[in-house]
C-alpha cells in the first residue's frame, strides 16, 4: 500500500489573505519595544527584547510556558516594573505617560478576574465608569458589548455563575468598554473548549477588522499561526524568530519528513542511510522509519529502489511537511 | 481631581456590593462589636457613659478594618486587584476608593451600637454635631489604617488572624475598655503610641464632654493626620506591590 500525503501548515491562510487585502496596512509602529528586560533576582525572565507591532495588525507572541510572555505584557501595560529598556505605545512612554497609555489600551490578563458578585452588566458598567466613559454612554456601550460577545441573555447573571468560556468573553468585553486602540490578550483561549475557542478567535478577528490592533500571547502554535498577521517567537526570555506565519514556515521548514515501513522487516538505520541520496537522518520509530529529507523526491526514488533490490515490500510511505508544532520545536530548539 | 474622587466612589460601591455579605466582614465587622457591647450591658457595672464611646469606636474600627481585609487581601489573591491598576487613575484614587468602602462598612457597624448606647444611657451625647464629625474622622482613620495593614497580608485564610493579632491588643491598650488612667505606668507610652487611643478620646469628648488624658484639640487633629498619613502610605504600598 502506498500512501502519499503532504500537509500544509497554513490552515488559516485563506482567511487571512482576505483580511490583509481589505485593510490598508500602515507600517507605522503602534507599539515599539527596545531592549526590554525583566530580572527576578538572578532569573532573566525577559532578556533585552526589541520589536515593533504595526498599527492594525494582529501580533502573536508565541512561546512555551515560562518563556516570558506574560512578563512582557505586564511590563508593557504597567503591572510589572521594567528592569531595563524602554517601550512606547501610541508614542507614549509606558512608564512616564502610564496614565495616557492606559486610556488607549485594553488588557485581558491570563486569568478571567472580573468581580464575582457583580452581574455581567454591572461589571461592564463599572469598567466603563473607571475608564471615564461619560455616564449617559455607559449603558449603551455595555449593552453593545454584551450583544457582540453573545452574552445578552446572561446580562443579569453574576460573573461567578458563568461558564469558563463565558467568563473569558466577558473579561475581553470589559477591556473594550473605552474603545481602546490596542488590545492585549494574554493566552485568550487557554483552557477553553473548541467551541469557545473558535468563538473567541472570531471575535478577535472581528475586532481587528474594525481597527483594533491586537497583541496576543499564546503557547498554542496552531492558534498563533491561525490568527496572527505576524508572530514573534519567544523562548527563555529572548525573541528567537519574528515574521509572518508564511515567512516563518518557509524559513524553518525547508526540510520534510518521510515515514516509511518495509515488509517483512525494516532494515537497520545505518544501512539505509548509506543507500539514500538527500536523506539527512534516519530514525527508527515504533514500527516505521522516519527520514528527514532535504530532497524528498530522490529519497523516495532511493527507497523504492532499495525495496526492489532487497526483495522487500513498502508497506507504508508517507510524505509530510513539518507541521506547525515541529516547526515551533525547531525554532525553539535551534539555540 | 474631582474625577478621581468620583472614581474612588465607584470603587467603593463596587467593593461594598462585592464584600459586605462575606462571612469575614459580617462576623468581625458587624456581629462582633454589637455582641461585645451587649455583653458589657449584661455585666455588673453595665454599659457606662465612659464605655459607650469606646464601644462606638470599637465598632467603627472593627467594621472598617474587616472590610479592607476582605476587599484587598481577597482581591489580591484572586488577581482582581490588578484590574484597578489598569484603569487610568492614580494610586491615591485606588487607596481612597478602598478606604471609602471600609468607611461605609465602619459606619454601618456602628449603627446598632450607637442605637444601643442611646437607648441604654440616660444622658444624651454632649456635643451631637462634634460626635458626628468625630465619628467620620475615626472611621476615616480606621479605614486607611486597615487598607494599609491589608497590604502586609498575603493569605486570605490568615487575614482575620493577623488582623485580630493587631486589633485585640489595641482594644485593650487604646482606652477603649480599660482607662489609660488606671493602666500601669509602663503601658501608658504604648497606649499613647496607638492610633485608636486618639480616635477613642476624640469620640469620648464628643459623647461625654470629658476626656482621660488627651485634650480634644489634640486627639481630633492627631486622628485626622493619622487618617491622611495612612492613606498616603497605602498609595505608596500599592505602588510598591508591583513585582
Ligand atoms: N513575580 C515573579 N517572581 C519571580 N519570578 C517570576 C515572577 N513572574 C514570573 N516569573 C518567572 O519568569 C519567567 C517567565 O514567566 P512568564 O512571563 O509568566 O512566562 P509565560 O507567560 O511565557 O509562561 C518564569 O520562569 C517565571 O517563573
Ligand atoms: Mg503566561
Amino acid at each position: 500500500m502506498l500512501l502519499l500525503t503532504a500537509q500544509s501548515i497554513m490552515m488559516g491562510e485563506d482567511l487571512k489573505c482576505l483580511r490583509t487585502e481589505e485593510r490598508k496596512m500602515g507600517n507605522e509602529c503602534i507599539i515599539s519595544v527596545e531592549g526590554l528586560t525583566k530580572k527576578y533576582g538572578e532569573l532573566m525572565a525577559v532578556d533585552h527584547i526589541s520589536f515593533c507591532v504595526r498599527r492594525n495588525e494582529i501580533f502573536g507572541f508565541l512561546g512555551p510556558n515560562g518563556a516570558g510572555k506574560t512578563t512582557t505584557v505586564r511590563m508593557l501595560v504597567g503591572l510589572t516594573r521594567i528592569t531595563e529598556g524602554k517601550a512606547w505605545i501610541e508614542g507614549y512612554d509606558v512608564v512616564r505617560d502610564y496614565k495616557r497609555v492606559r486610556s488607549v489600551i485594553g488588557v485581558v490578563p491570563d486569568i478571567s478576574n472580573l468581580y464575582s458578585e457583580l452581574t455581567c452588566l454591572q461589571n461592564l458598567i463599572f469598567s466603563a465608569a473607571m475608564y471615564g466613559v461619560p455616564r449617559e454612554k455607559r449603558l449603551k456601550r455595555a449593552e453593545e458589548l454584551l450583544k457582540f460577545f453573545g452574552l445578552w441573555r446572561m446580562r443579569d447573571f453574576k460573573f461567578k455563575n458563568l461558564s469558563r468560556g463565558l467568563k473569558r468573553r466577558l473579561t475581553i468585553a470589559a477591556a473594550l468598554t473605552h474603545n481602546p486602540k490596542v488590545l492585549f490578550l494574554d493566552e485568550p483561549t487557554s483552557g477553553l473548549d473548541i467551541m469557545s475557542r473558535r468563538m473567541v478567535w472570531e471575535k478577535i478577528l472581528e475586532l481587528n477588522r474594525s481597527g483594533v490592533t491586537i497583541f496576543l500571547t499564546s503557547h498554542n502554535v496552531y492558534e498563533a499561526f491561525h490568527i496572527s498577521d505576524r508572530i514573534g517567537v519567544i523562548n527563555k526570555g529572548k525573541i528567537v524568530a519574528l515574521g509572518t506565519p508564511a515567512e516563518l514556515s518557509k524559513r524553518f521548514s525547508a526540510k520534510e519528513v518521510i515515514e516509511v515501513a518495509f515488509y517483512p522487516k525494516n532494515p537497520r538505520e545505518s544501512e539505509l542511510i548509506k543507500q539514500l541520496n538527500g536523506a539527512l537522518s534516519v530514525k527508527l520509530r515504533k514500527d516505521h522509519l522516519e527520514i528527514v529529507a532535504s530532497d524528498p523526491t530522490s529519497v523516495i526514488e532511493g527507497l523504492i529502489l532499495y525495496a526492489k533490490q532487497n526483495n522487500l515490500e513498502l508497506s507504508t510511505l508517507n510524505l509530510r511537511g513539518a507541521d506547525a508544532e515541529e516547526l515551533f520545536l525547531r525554532i525553539v530548539g535551534e539555540q | 481631581m474631582l474625577d478621581e474622587f468620583v472614581k474612588a466612589g465607584y470603587i467603593a460601591l463596587k467593593d461594598f456590593r462585592e464584600y459586605y455579605m462575606k462571612p469575614g466582614s459580617l462576623s468581625w465587622g458587624i456581629i462582633f462589636p454589637f455582641v461585645f457591647a451587649l455583653a458589657f450591658m449584661t455585666k455588673r457595672g453595665g454599659l457606662t457613659e465612659w464605655l459607650a464611646p469606646g464601644m462606638i469606636s470599637l465598632a467603627l474600627f472593627f467594621g472598617s478594618t474587616s472590610m479592607s481585609a476582605m476587599s484587598i487581601v481577597f482581591e489580591r489573591r484572586i488577581g482582581s486587584f490588578e484590574r484597578l491598576l489598569l484603569f487610568p487613575v492614580s494610586y491615591n484614587c485606588i487607596s481612597l476608593g478602598k478606604s471609602l468602602s471600609s468607611f461605609i462598612m465602619g459606619l454601618i457597624s456602628a449603627v446598632p451600637v450607637l442605637l444601643l448606647t442611646l437607648i441604654v444611657l440616660p444622658e444624651p451625647p454632649a456635643y451631637l454635631l462634634l460626635l458626628a464629625v468625630n465619628i467620620a474622622i475615626t472611621t476615616f482613620a480606621s479605614s486607611t489604617f486597615g487598607v494599609f495593614l491589608s497590604f502586609l497580608v498575603k493569605d486570605p485564610a490568615q487575614v482575620m488572624i493577623v488582623f485580630n493579632l493587631v486589633r485585640f491588643p489595641m482594644m485593650f491598650l487604646s482606652d477603649v475598655i480599660i482607662p489609660v488612667t488606671i493602666m500601669p505606668q509602663y503601658l501608658v507610652p504604648i497606649a499613647l503610641a496607638l492610633p485608636l487611643t486618639y480616635m477613642t478620646e476624640a469620640l469620648r469628648f464628643a459623647y461625654t464632654g470629658t476626656y482621660d488624658v488627651i485634650p480634644p484639640a489634640i486627639s481630633i487633629t492627631v486622628s485626622l493626620v493619622i487618617g491622611v498619613l495612612f492613606l498616603l502610605a497605602a498609595s505608596e504600598v500599592i505602588k510598591r506591590s508591583k513585582p
